[in-house]
């Protein structure tokens, strides 16, 4: 980064987003200016920016999701520029203004799909992935005291893939990147999760069949393996994932 | 009897209350396996691949008997003769042709309905489009339902063409050398072949990556293999297909 970029309060911006007013009201992008701002910013702190001028103007801040603020949580989705999360392969709080240039024009939508409805502005309601995972995105065991560490050995191979899996933060960008709006590679992440492991085995079968129709049920689209969603997952969730749930619904459904 | 001990583990792991009881008890009844299947996105698109993948071997050995036609028109029709003949005394005269057909129009209609329910659930999951666009996918994936739109009124162009001949200038039952000849003679039947069989070459392209996938197909190896036969069967079909119009209209078959 070149000696210019300092001082850090610089850049001026123009952003066209989304506003709409609650789930039923129609929405329409809206521009607006923002200045000072700095390289260092993460997008939510200069969307932080922008509420507050507009609060001092008396006007309806910008309302999106948010609450870690450090890639862990996933609910700072937003569209920037056409793409999940903008840019970068991170989640929108990480995402630092210093991949934008002064006097850009970004655009910032909500994610779109038939089963993530929009609930104010940016703000939409993923709860449906919520409903996916109670369909068997668990394991059940009797709670209490920690259970001894070595009690149930996991081979080496098998843990390393349900780490993979375990990322997913369920932040939707999956979905929000699909041409077919479907949570395919979300689903197949908590699948996989438990299905690889030994604690998962029991509830195997159930849990694929159940995760699946929930979210048929919810009105995800299917999938055409356009790649979309792994190219946009923060967490970097492979394409295989998903032919790892084929494999493992194809399996369940002919072993019930 | 299964329903007491089931009970009696409850009671001597719960920690807490147990919750209430589903009735009735036991695990929930789920439907048939055709039922699951043709009932979920998962499952269509299992059939999809397997109807998909019927539909490609025939177009392997449809290529390659049509390379038959460089051949001469004895060899030609001496094929297409022995296709009729193939399986007798066991079978009777074409029902081995007969039980092909048969197996690919369920083929061809499995295929068809559930790429247009799919489509009709895909489009309906993403209602609005981003204001923001950008280029997506490859052109071999974006082209899959127009390309397959395009292959299911080629097919019926092809049987009214070289099956019953209704279309073909010549039309004569048992002498499909002459009527190939006849009919690649039309600049119009050359463009329609030619599109068609680029539009099969692209489908095949994403289709046959696509089956291994939806099939299960997670192996690293194994996933190369099928990435890379898929480009392989593409081009193969392509050229071997397009070998026979190109062939008329160059005057070396005649
Ligand atoms: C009746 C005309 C046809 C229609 C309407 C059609 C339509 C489609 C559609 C919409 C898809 C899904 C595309 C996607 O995943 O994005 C598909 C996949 C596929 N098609 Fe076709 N197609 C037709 C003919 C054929 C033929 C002649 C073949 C044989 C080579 C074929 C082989 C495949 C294969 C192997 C797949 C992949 C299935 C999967 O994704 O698991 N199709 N087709
Ligand atoms: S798979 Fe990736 S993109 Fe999809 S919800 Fe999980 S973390 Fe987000
Ligand atoms: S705010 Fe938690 S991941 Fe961005």
């Amino acid at each position: 980064m070149s000696d210019e970029r300092r001082p850090n309060r610089h850049m001026r911006l123009t952003l066209r987003i989304w506003r709409q007013p609650d789930a039923s009201a129609d929405g329409g992008m809206r521009t607006y200016e923002v200045e000072d701002i700095s390289p260092d910013m993460s997008f939510l702190e200069m969307l932080d920016t922008l509420n507050e001028t507009l609060i001092e103007r008396g006007e309806e801040p910008v309302a999106f999701d948010h609450d870690c603020r450090e890639g862990i949580c996933g609910a700072c989705g937003m569209v920037i520029n056409g793409q999940a999360h903008g840019p970068e392969r991170t989640t929108t709080c990480q995402l630092h203004m210093r991949h934008f240039s002064d006097g850009d024009t970004i655009d910032v939508e909500p994610w779109r799909a038939a089963a993530f409805p929009v609930v104010r502005d940016l703000v939409v309601d993923r709860s449906a992935l919520d409903r996916v995972i109670g369909a068997g995105g668990y394991i059940t065991a009797p709670t209490g005291s920690a259970p001894e560490a070595h009690a149930t050995a996991v081979p080496k191979p098998a843990a390393d893939a349900a780490f993979t899996h375990a990322e997913c933060i369920g932040c939707g960008a999956c979905v929000a990147a699909c041409p077919n709006g479907s949570a395919m590679l979300f689903t197949s992440a908590k699948v996989n999760h438990l299905n690889v492991l030994p604690q998962g085995a029991p509830e195997r079968e159930s849990r694929v069949l159940g995760m699946v129709e929930q979210m048929d049920a919810e009105g995800f689209g299917g999938c055409t393996l356009t790649g979309e969603c792994a190219t946009a997952c923060p967490k970097g969730i492979p394409m295989p994932s998903i032919a790892a749930m084929n494999r493992e619904y194809l399996r369940a459904a002919a072993k019930r | 009897m299964v329903r007491a001990v089931r009970t009696v583990l409850t009671m001597a792991t719960a920690t807490r209350t147990p919750a209430p009881q589903r009735t009735p008890p036991g695990p929930p009844r789920r439907p048939g396996l055709v039922r699951t299947l043709w009932g979920s996105t998962l499952g269509k698109k299992a059939v999809m691949a397997v109807s998909g993948l019927i539909m490609l071997a025939y177009l392997v050995a449809h290529m390659l008997g049509n390379l038959k036609v460089f051949f001469g028109p004895e060899e030609m029709n001496g094929y297409a003769h022995w296709l009729r003949t193939l399986g007798e005394p066991v079978l009777h005269y074409a029902w081995f042709l007969w039980l092909v057909r048969v197996v690919l129009l369920a083929a061809v209609v499995l295929h068809g309905v559930s790429a247009y329910q799919l489509s009709r659930r895909d489009i309906a999951a993403r209602p609005v489009t981003y204001q923001h666009r950008r280029p997506r996918a490859s052109y071999a994936t974006r082209t899959m339902r127009w390309g397959g739109i395009i292959l299911a009124l080629f097919l019926v162009w092809h049987i009214l063409d070289l099956t019953t001949g209704t279309v073909n200038p010549r039309g004569q039952a048992g002498h499909p050398y002459e009527n190939i000849v006849a009919g690649f003679r039309n600049w119009y039947a050359d463009v329609i072949y030619i599109v068609a069989v680029l539009a099969v070459g692209l489908h095949i392209r994403h289709g046959f990556w696509s089956a291994a996938q939806t099939l299960g197909v997670t192996r690293p190896g194994a996933a190369r293999l099928f990435k890379g036969g898929a480009d392989v069967l593409a081009l193969a079909i392509t050229v071997g297909f397009l070998s026979v119009p190109v062939g008329v209209m160059t005057g070396l078959v005649d």
